[in-house]
């Protein structure tokens, strides 16, 4: 049997089937929560490591094994490539932008569905935010492909070290966190939630 | 607004999915994804597209002049015509569904509780600008490059990732008294 991923199904039906999921699952996890988000920021909530963490782990490992077996071929799966500084600011901004207005683009459209208008505004502003870029783009770009790495680099490429001791630390990882930050349930916890769910 | 609140809240909205679960589910969704397109989830290529595409209806000639949009418009192209498109309309839709199934949906303004109404506002724009500026530096933004870029080990996913957590961590304790 001869059996090759991925499908190739680029069209509208794959697009909202994938985004539907997604959708769903953000929505259900309460990423789409600017209070939750910015929490995690403040340490005060592990949601959103948690759920990034696990669902990197999941996936990498999937598609881990489905290389080994030989049902994908990692050069037909799209691998971002380093630009040192560029990836490194972008990634600043975005997570500043969370901190000062409680999204990233993603879960700014779910907070959005939600009903809420703040997530409506900052949408807004990503597309500004876009516009203002366009506009700087003759002036910054020469920072957007500073310190590239290989195409595509790989952290086990980076590393010299076989992929499964990438998974197994971030799984190592994930665990400790998990375990650290687990949330704890003390007794007037307890008794504010059965004296909230009787008053409502 | 206090109408749709009546007709739409469940008395009692359903509680939010475990975070583990959510991960997992997550990652099982990204991973389908990878199967049948061969890259992963997204959100800010749309919003590129979407933004150049309002630019160039509100100011033609200066989109085709501007270095960045203009070349998405070369030969006849549509930037909106993308898979990015249908998943961002179906990440609205699934995120629709998911509110109102749980009881969740309420319209509100969500933001640092200690402020106004249009202090919120106005930062919640001020984010959405440093977000949609800061996923064109980067080529991607928090699914694309850190979620869909890590889950393929790349270490432009997890060079993000770092800038983006430390980077929040820094700006969540400094604006710490607008949201406790």
């Amino acid at each position: 049997m001869n059996i090759s991923f991925p499908l190739g199904f680029v069209g509208p039906g794959s697009g909202l089937l994938c985004g539907i999921l997604f959708g769903f699952v953000l929505e259900n996890g309460g990423l789409g929560n600017g209070c939750k988000l910015t929490a995690q920021l403040r340490l005060k909530d592990w949601t959103v490591f948690n759920v990034m963490f696990t669902a990197i782990i999941v996936a990498a490992t999937g598609l881990y094994l489905l290389e080994a077996v030989g049902w994908i071929q990692a050069a037909n799966i799209y691998t971002p490539t380093t630009f040192l500084w560029a990836t490194l600011l972008g990634g600043v901004m975005v997570g500043l932008g969370m901190a000062v207005g409680g999204y990233c683009p993603g879960t700014s459209v779910v907070a959005a569905c939600g009903g809420r208008i703040d997530g409506i505004f900052f949408f807004g502003g990503i597309l500004a935010g876009t516009v203002i870029f366009a506009n700087a783009y003759d002036w910054i770009k020469p920072l957007l492909g500073a310190a590239a790495g290989p195409e595509s680099q790989t952290l086990d490429q980076l590393l010299h070290l076989p992929a499964w001791i990438i998974l197994l630390a971030l799984a190592a990882m994930a665990f400790i966190v998990g375990r650290l930050t687990r949330p704890k349930v003390t007794i007037s916890d307890l008794a504010r939630k059965t004296a909230t769910s009787v008053s409502a | 607004m206090r109408v749709a609140r009546l007709d739409i809240v469940r008395k009692h909205p359903r509680a939010l999915w475990n975070s583990h679960v959510t991960g997992l589910v997550l990652g099982l969704v990204l991973l389908l994804t990878f199967l049948l397109t061969g890259h992963g989830l997204g959100a800010s290529g749309f919003t590129t597209s979407l933004a150049a595409t309002a630019s160039q209806a509100l100011a033609p000639t200066a989109t085709a002049h501007n270095n960045y949009f203009g070349p998405m418009f070369e030969d006849d192209n549509i930037p909106l015509n993308a898979w990015i498109t249908w998943e961002v309309i179906g990440v609205a839709i699934g995120a629709v569904v998911a509110a109102f199934m749980a009881g969740r949906f309420r319209w509100q303004i969500d933001g640092p509780p200690r402020l106004r109404v249009r202090a919120r506002l106005i930062l919640a724009v001020a984010g959405g600008l440093l977000a949609g500026f800061g996923a064109r530096v980067s080529l991607g933004c928090t699914s694309g490059l850190g979620l869909s870029g890590a889950a393929t080990l790349a270490t432009a996913g997890f060079v993000f990732l770092m800038g983006f957590f430390l980077a929040g961590l820094a700006g969540g304790f400094v604006l710490k008294r607008y949201w406790n």
